[in-house]
């Protein structure tokens, strides 16, 4: 480009952002309880990953002769009823309650989303068929129906992880059927039929990547839902079960304690409470973000 | 009005399945391991175990009709315990904090949701909507805990038990009901709030209610005589779909403040795995959820006569 006419104001070439200047602006443009957000997620993650590093005591270890010790410098929390560190206790717990609360999310998104999806595009008896299942799933509260089945199966991880990922799924599969309905009928799609494209080809590179967005953001809303159902679960003695450490056994076991005035026992409940928030601030900055509405501005 | 029944049928079969479903042998389970074939043989009569699934659930369902939801478990041979005798006193109980707790909320939820509504983006708006969101992300037991630490251990105002005996009078039931009512409301106005105020700003941006502003309606006119009247259908939906939270949270505030209600009789039945009492517990949640569905959409019907007449 020769600059002939210097005088002239030239307008700033607009490159086209890489992924990572784009990240940066994102995150630039982010409001300080979406920041806050971001930290709390990224520190549970950390405690969850290095839990076995990052505790001073093992999650199952008596490590005092003395139950219910007070907080002191060795045991920062006090210890348990069983004289185990109420501090490891914790971090452990973050592995525990919310990776199980995790896993759970995952499978209930994908096997809501790719249902959902399904059920939007194939035949409508199809349609008809799991529409009317989840209906009738969604017909009994979810932690009643959560009771029943934990009744019959017994508590155990897996038939946890199980009951409430296909309870979860019923939502996410009328979210997913609703919004790949309205991208099903886009031109677009129309076009990509008569180019000859196949279904899964159509699904991965037309619908999916409309529908990401809203469907990341239910994981996260999801994601609460879930880890509080559990955590609700465990707290009620149906959950987790000792030893593993897990913030609703936590709360349970040293409930009493509430009576003398003592707020050790809600140390795990305020590690839930704080995660569920941060994780909706994050949400309500990520739909901010997805939906493009401020960019450019 | 058919589909409701329709769909209690549907979960009374779901909630039965559960018996025939039922993986290993509940009758040795119940009697332990020394019992011997016989003993298991005649505890499976006597609980009628024995007989082929459709005839149970026939006899099960038509017993729950009139009221008569079967024999427990837990009954030892000769003696037979009821799930009326275990749940019924404690339905009572059930209901009435359940009962309380939606009278305070639901009229509280509304009135804040279209408060914040009307005043969009003040700072009230965004208060309350902190607020919910606190009141939506914390578990029950969080809030429970908290209020007991608060108003029952460090100022003994409230009873941190609410353990009620017959024949203490309205004061101090109040008392002693305080903090459950207290923590289910919080979580349930905290969600209806944020659904009617959503509900009403959706019906706020309809071409009427601007003709109306145009016209120099005052404001709280133009909310109770126009907005209103269309919001019943969507405000109506809304209750119902939260006392499905108001069961949930029941059902953990029982446990917390040692309420002798069927929530906590469930989960104890759920830990020893008492399968009738589950199936009596879950029937009795489930056709109250579903019975509130059903009177929302009659609400809506009633209020908007489109929907009267199926396309």
């Amino acid at each position: 480009m020769h600059i002939d006419h210097a005088h002239a104001p030239l307008r700033p070439i607009k490159y086209r952002r890489s992924r990572l200047s784009m990240l940066r602006k994102n995150l630039n443009r982010t409001s300080w309880p979406a920041r806050i957000g971001l930290a709390v997620v990224i520190l549970y993650a950390v405690m969850a990953i290095f839990a076995a590093v990052l505790a001073p005591f093992g999650e199952a270890d008596v490590v005092s002769t003395e139950p219910f010790a007070p907080w002191s410098l060795v045991h920062l929390f006090g210890t348990d009823q069983l004289g185990r560190d109420v501090f490891s206790r914790l971090i452990y717990g973050a592995r525990n309650s919310v990776g199980i609360a995790f896993i759970t999310t995952t499978i209930a998104i994908f096997i809501g989303g790719s249902l959902g999806i399904l059920s939007a595009i194939s035949h409508p008896w199809l349609d008809y068929l799991l529409s009317t299942l989840a209906d009738t799933l969604m017909a009994i509260p979810q932690l009643i129906f959560a009771l029943i089945l934990l009744a019959l199966f017994g508590s155990s991880i897996p038939s946890i992880v199980l009951i409430i990922a296909v309870l979860s799924a019923t939502q996410i599969f009328r979210l997913s059927r609703s919004l790949a309905r309205n991208i099903a009928v886009m031109e677009f799609i129309e076009a990509a039929h008569l180019r000859g494209e196949k279904p899964p080809w159509i699904i991965a590179r037309e619908i999916l990547p409309n529908i990401l967005p809203t469907l990341l953001a239910e994981f996260g809303l999801r994601f609460c839902f879930v880890f509080l159902t559990i955590s609700a679960l465990s707290f009620l003695g149906l959950g987790i079960q000792p030893p593993s450490a897990d913030w609703g056994t936590m709360v349970r076991e040293s409930a009493t304690f509430i009576s003398y005035g003592n707020i050790t026992p809600l140390l795990p409940a305020i590690a839930i409470a704080l995660l569920t928030v941060c994780i909706n601030f994050v949400i309500d900055w990520f739909l901010d973000v997805a939906s493009g509405l401020r960019d450019d501005q | 009005m058919g589909s409701g029944f329709v769909t209690l049928f549907i979960v009374s079969l779901i909630i039965f399945a559960a018996i025939a479903v039922l993986p290993g042998d509940f009758a040795k389970v119940a009697l332990g391991r020394s019992a011997t074939p016989e003993t298991v043989a005649n505890f499976q009569r006597s609980l009628g175990l024995d007989r082929p699934v459709t005839e149970r659930y026939v006899s099960w369902i038509g017993g729950a009709v009139k009221g008569d939801l079967g024999v427990s478990f837990s009954s030892g041979p000769g003696t037979p315990r009821t799930v009326n005798s275990i749940i019924g006193p404690r339905l009572k109980n059930t209901l009435f904090l359940a009962a309380i707790a939606a009278l305070i909320s639901v009229p509280m939820a509304l009135l804040f949701g279209i408060i914040a509504a009307i005043r969009r983006n003040s700072w009230l708006d965004r208060s309350l909507n902190a607020l919910t969101l606190v009141g939506i992300s914390f578990p029950e037991f969080f809030v429970a805990y908290v209020l007991m630490l608060l108003l029952a251990v460090k100022l003994p105002i409230f009873y941190s038990l609410a353990r009620i005996t017959p024949g203490m009078d309205v004061v101090e039931i109040a008392e002693r009901l305080a903090l459950p009512v207290a923590t289910i409301c919080f979580g349930i106005i905290a969600h209806m709030m944020r659904m009617t105020r959503a509900a009403i700003i959706n019906l706020l941006s309809s071409p009427y209610i601007e003709m109306a502003k145009l016209k120099g309606t005052a404001p709280w006119i133009i909310v109770l005589r126009h907005a209103l009247p269309n919001a019943w259908a969507p405000i109506s939906a809304v209750i119902a779909f939260n006392l499905a939270y108001l069961i949930v949270g029941v059902v953990v505030v029982e446990v917390v403040f040692v309420y002798p209600g069927i929530g906590q009789a469930m989960v104890d039945a759920v830990r020893s795995r008492d399968i009738p009492v589950v199936q009596g517990c879950a029937l009795i949640f489930a056709t109250a959820y579903i019975l509130l569905n059903l009177l929302a959409d009659v609400i809506a019907i009633a209020t908007n006569p489109r929907l009267a007449h199926p396309r």
